[in-house]
């Protein structure tokens, strides 16, 4: 009696479900829950990126000499039991030997605090003029003071400051690892494609790159850049800098897999399918490593915004009046200063914070992105 | 792989040549030049000096002669092995650069080898008890280590100290032997005062080198040949060490030779930071006030390291693994 | 009659995976007699090699012994293995000395970095005091001498050279000849040989075969091979265990696992063989279904869904238990019996 194979009826498990690979990756990327936590906390953050001036309580680059080092004034939601939003009022006196004001916090007085608040003007996004900040002191008399993360030695309000640095300093992370992926796909890709003189030519432009120390050759390339330019022009130039040896392992990736791709067996289909050379590439061989790249290029991003930061901490990268987290940190530089206001330390919270949130996602990117995990 | 070596080694001077040429120009490139910085930095602090007499240091500084003499004169100086004369501590460069350099190879290498130290150990004791207590708090360590920049780092301690217990721990001596000579004591109080930039400078470095160490390890130890190996009788941390450690290392040593030129480039920041005597405060000085004969054969010393340290990671690499060592035969 | 060198009885491996329980291993039983080859065989996945790594306490976490005795005869009294604490030193003195392991990929299983000589030397270094338990240390030259002497018994052709090779260097069988030089170094009773000719051709497969053949009757040791190649168990094994799904279908003598074979699951296995004899364009016999994946065991006797000869209402509800069908000869069918397994 033979054993032939009968026909096998399908059930239900064996219909295959088809999911385009971005469902795949977001699906293993849902499972991380770190990961999703953080990917939170950067969509906060560039919200605030988006709308800076919402989330400000004063103008960012109002002075008064007057309210330097005004301790944080924190927020409590409760009042007894009632939630009513209030912040400490600041006392100040004027120290009889420096003459200098010293604020301190008073829990006994206290300042009723309202969110959507009407403030300064401004415009979203530079278009919509409106007027409305997300929180603010419910105005009695109109000298009430609400700085939630305290002010510098300026007077300045570090909560409002803090939010338009955070503008800058994530812009140039992203717009810096931006450049350096079209630079590195174009050129990467030019070179392991095509090979040949133009492979050659790269390859050496890309070692020469490799070869010269980064932090060194930033300050130089920061250092000339003309006193006299705009914050805007700064901006820019500071993107480039960072982006221009930034695309270096991104091209040495890309002209890898391109040269491994071009053997492959796929690609010989498509070209005798009669595909052109740019559908090849752009529709066959891209997508197989396109999640690579976004998830290396997610983890680039962090390492651009710590180079800003330094840069700017240095007094070489984005200059005042133009404010970032490195600008702000300037201020931290004195010891003496620090142990009299540890709050202009908070920015650097915010850096580790935002780095460490990219770095979460990034890797869980990588890990979703990677067909042959798990 | 000689072949390969001797290669490098031949394109070595072309590089540098082609490096000095580029660092000169960046260096170069801000308009004006010493003598602008300088006149302003008089005019603000009050004095000032005339225009004949600014002309006079031109000519004295060759600052008059275009830009590509000024470069053909600091060539022919290099090759006599002149660094040339700062401009504006008027002292001879290489003076200058000398105990400092000194100093910062010994931030680097004290730094290396704490990252080493601490970060092997713990890799390895991580990836053989994956998912453990230790395993959660040291990941957790080393994410936020890596996310924090190193100078940032370099703040909160200096700010914990001074806060908490009073002291500053700012330079690498006691004010005594700031500029004594060399002596065994000036060497311990060296040692005392060391110890936190170090740790500093090695904490990014620990955190990431702790990671990779786990994830390599992790692999490796699902291979087959740790199956051979524990089902011959190894003890189980012999085996570790012996066989996937090993295997797991190999990438790692590769980036040896990246990573010294990285710490003396990291070290710049905290340098600044903590006040220390190294050569990256005097290379910023250099490129804001452009004392460029300094400037310039500071970062050309930072090329050359970085070259070097390239081609000794890649040796380290091609004689640890054999594969790659006998790949020519 | 002499006792047997492993007894086997009811061994459990159970596999707790996130998504569930996986019974890896299900109640299997066997003897190796002293300088016997008993022969395990099965698809993948029936379990086999999972019964191998028990034996040795090498099963990788979430896997772990749960049930049964693994009795190694040392000296003169047995030794349940799986009361040993599978890092602690009574069994690593075992591992390697007593019971050795011909791993499955020869050119894995060699560390690629270290030459095979070092490797065996290893071996002999770390048993030293147990295949010589009185004299002086071994030194450096000796260890390499007994290196190049256990190369050129497996056959392997200029010893003195090979011996400072890397694994990488050397060809498919010589590789496994030298896995096998160096299972044997320590002159151990029982040897597992993990699908030791798997990755090799047929002509270097027949040689190996060969060559295990002659050790084993010239040092009287016995083996445990693990293998899914029918062929292969005819020519090397006295004894025959058929797996599927962590459990026993059946097992004994091999000629009468081969001539009469009584349990479905072995004829089909049997009948699936390419043979010569039969005439051009026959149809090759295969088995219905696939295997179900672990986590979706089928209720009752394992192998029913695809059983020719499947009673249903019995065989899909009840576990059979392993009986006997023969001289010495056990299966779990209920075509024979109506014994149900006791599940613990």
């Amino acid at each position: 009696m033979s054993v032939l194979a009968p026909a096998v009826p399908v059930t239900a498990e064996d219909r295959v479900s088809v999911a385009s690979n971005w469902q795949l990756v977001w699906w293993r990327f849902r499972k991380h829950r770190l990961a999703l936590a953080s990917a939170l906390v950067l969509l906060l953050l560039y919200v605030v990126v988006l709308c800076p001036d919402f989330f400000s309580t004063q103008d960012p680059e109002a002075t008064e000499a007057r309210l330097a080092f005004i301790p944080i004034q924190r927020l409590h939601v409760f009042d007894g039991w009632r939630p009513a939003p209030w912040v400490p009022d600041v006392v100040g006196k004027r120290n009889p030997t420096t003459l200098r004001m010293e604020w301190r916090v008073d829990e006994s007085r206290k300042i009723p605090v309202r969110f959507f608040v009407t403030g300064y003007s401004y415009r979203v996004l530079g278009v919509i003029p409106t007027r409305i900040h997300l929180v603010g002191a419910a105005p009695t008399d109109g000298r009430e003071r609400l700085h939630l993360l305290g002010t510098d030695r300026l007077g300045r309000d570090q909560w409002t400051r803090l939010a338009h640095g955070t503008r800058t300093s994530m812009t140039i992370g992203l717009t810096a690892v931006t450049f350096s992926i079209v630079l590195g796909v174009l050129l990467g890709g030019i070179s392991g494609y095509f090979g040949g003189p133009a492979d050659a030519v790269i390859q050496r432009l890309i070692e020469l790159l490799q070869s010269l120390p980064t932090i060194p050759i930033w300050l130089a390339l920061t250092a000339a850049l003309p006193r006299d330019w705009s914050p805007q022009q700064v901006f820019f130039a500071i993107t480039v800098i960072l982006s221009l040896v930034g695309w270096t392992t991104l091209g040495r990736e890309v002209r890898g897999r391109f040269l491994a791709l071009r053997e492959e067996d796929f690609v010989l289909a498509a070209e005798l399918a009669g595909a052109s050379q740019g559908r090849i590439i752009v529709r066959h061989m891209v997508p197989t490593f396109l999640s690579h790249i976004i998830a290396t290029s997610t983890l680039a991003i962090p390492a651009m915004i710590i180079n800003e930061t330094s840069l700017s901490f240095l007094g070489l990268g984005i200059r005042p009046p133009a404010i970032s987290w490195g600008v702000l940190l300037q201020e931290a530089q004195n010891i003496q200063t620090v142990a009299l206001a540890p709050w202009l330390l908070v920015p650097g919270a915010v850096v580790i914070l935002s780095v460490l949130a990219f770095n979460l996602v990034g890797d869980g990117l990588r890990d979703a992105a990677d067909p042959y995990s798990q | 792989m000689t072949r390969y070596v001797l290669r490098r080694l031949v394109l070595l001077p072309a590089l540098l040549f082609l490096f000095s040429v580029t660092v000169f120009a960046i260096v170069q490139a801000p308009p004006g030049d010493f003598l602008t910085t300088y006149v302003a930095t008089l005019a603000s602090s009050g004095s000032s000096i005339s225009a004949e007499q600014v002309e006079a240091l031109r000519r004295e500084y060759g600052l008059d002669r275009p830009i590509w003499i000024q470069y053909l004169k600091w060539m022919e100086n290099l090759a006599k092995g002149n660094l040339g004369l700062s401009l504006e501590y008027q002292r001879p460069n290489a003076e200058l650069i000398g105990e400092r350099l000194v100093l910062t190879m010994v931030l680097a290498l004290l730094s290396f080898v704490f990252t080493w130290i601490v970060a092997i150990p713990a890799g390895i004791y991580s990836a053989m008890h994956p998912r453990s207590v230790v395993d959660y708090l040291l990941t957790v360590v080393n994410y936020v280590g890596v996310a924090t920049p190193n100078f940032m780092l370099a703040l909160i301690l200096m700010w914990g100290a001074f806060a908490f217990f009073g002291m500053s721990v700012t330079g690498l001596f006691s004010p005594d032997f700031v500029d004594a000579p060399w002596s065994v004591a000036r060497v311990l109080d060296l040692l005392e005062h060391v110890w936190l930039p170090a740790v500093v400078l090695g904490v990014a470095g620990t955190a990431r080198l702790t990671r990779v160490m786990r994830a390599n390890l992790l692999d490796e130890l699902n291979k087959p040949y740790v199956t051979t190996a524990r089902a011959k009788g190894l003890p189980e941390w012999r085996l570790v060490v012996r066989y996937p450690a090993r295997l797991a290392l190999n990438p790692l040593v590769s980036t040896i030779g990246w990573y010294l030129p990285a710490l003396f480039s990291g070290s710049l920041i905290v340098a600044t930071v903590m006040n220390l005597p190294n050569i990256g405060p005097l290379l910023l000085r250099a490129l804001i006030n452009q004392d460029m004969y300094l400037a310039g054969s500071i970062l050309l010393i930072y090329c050359f390291l970085t070259i070097v340290g390239t081609l000794v990671s890649d040796i380290l690499l091609a004689w640890l693994d054999p594969r790659i060592r006998l790949e020519e035969r | 009659m002499t006792a047997p060198v492993l007894r086997v009885k009811d061994l459990r491996v159970h596999f707790f995976l996130d998504e569930g329980l996986v019974r890896a291993v299900d109640g299997v039983s066997f003897d190796v007699r002293p300088g016997q080859v008993v022969g395990i065989v099965g698809e993948s996945g029936c379990g086999k090699s999972v019964t191998m790594k028990a034996i040795l306490q090498i099963v990788e976490p979430p896997g772990r012994i749960v049930g049964g005795q693994i009795l190694f005869q040392k000296d003169s009294a047995p030794v349940d293995l799986t009361r040993l604490s599978p890092k602690g030193a009574e069994l690593r003195a075992i591992r390697g000395a007593e019971i050795a392991l011909i791993p499955q990929e020869p050119m894995a299983a060699f560390s690629p970095v270290h030459s095979v000589g070092e490797q065996i030397i290893e071996a002999l270094r770390l048993h030293e005091r147990q295949w010589r338990p009185s004299g002086p240390r071994l030194s450096r030259t000796e260890a390499r001498s007994m290196t190049v002497d256990l190369f050129r018994s497996v056959g392997i052709s200029m010893p003195d050279a090979r011996v400072d090779a890397y694994s990488w260097q050397l060809s498919g069988g010589l590789r496994q000849r030298a896995m096998i030089a160096m299972a044997l170094s320590c002159r151990p009773r029982l040897l597992i040989a993990d699908e030791p000719t798997t990755a090799i051709d047929v002509t270097t497969q027949a040689q190996i075969l060969n060559l295990l053949r002659d050790l084993q009757r010239r040092h009287g040791t016995a083996i445990v091979f693990i293998t899914h190649d029918l062929g292969v168990i005819a020519q090397m094994a006295h004894y025959v265990v058929v797996m599927y799904l962590g459990r026993v279908m059946e097992q004994g003598p091999v000629e009468q696992i081969f001539h009469a074979p009584k349990h479905p699951y072995t004829r089909a296995l049997l009948k699936s063989i390419p043979s010569v004899n039969v005439a051009p364009r026959t149809l090759l016999p295969t088995i219905a279904g696939s295997i179900p994946h672990p986590l979706g065991r089928p209720r009752g006797c394992p192998f029913h869904p695809r059983c020719p000869d499947a009673m249903p209402g019995v065989c899909s509800e009840r576990v059979p238990a392993l009986g006997p069908v023969g001289p010495d000869q056990l299966a779990s069918c209920f075509l024979y019996h109506q014994d149900e397994a006791i599940e613990p």
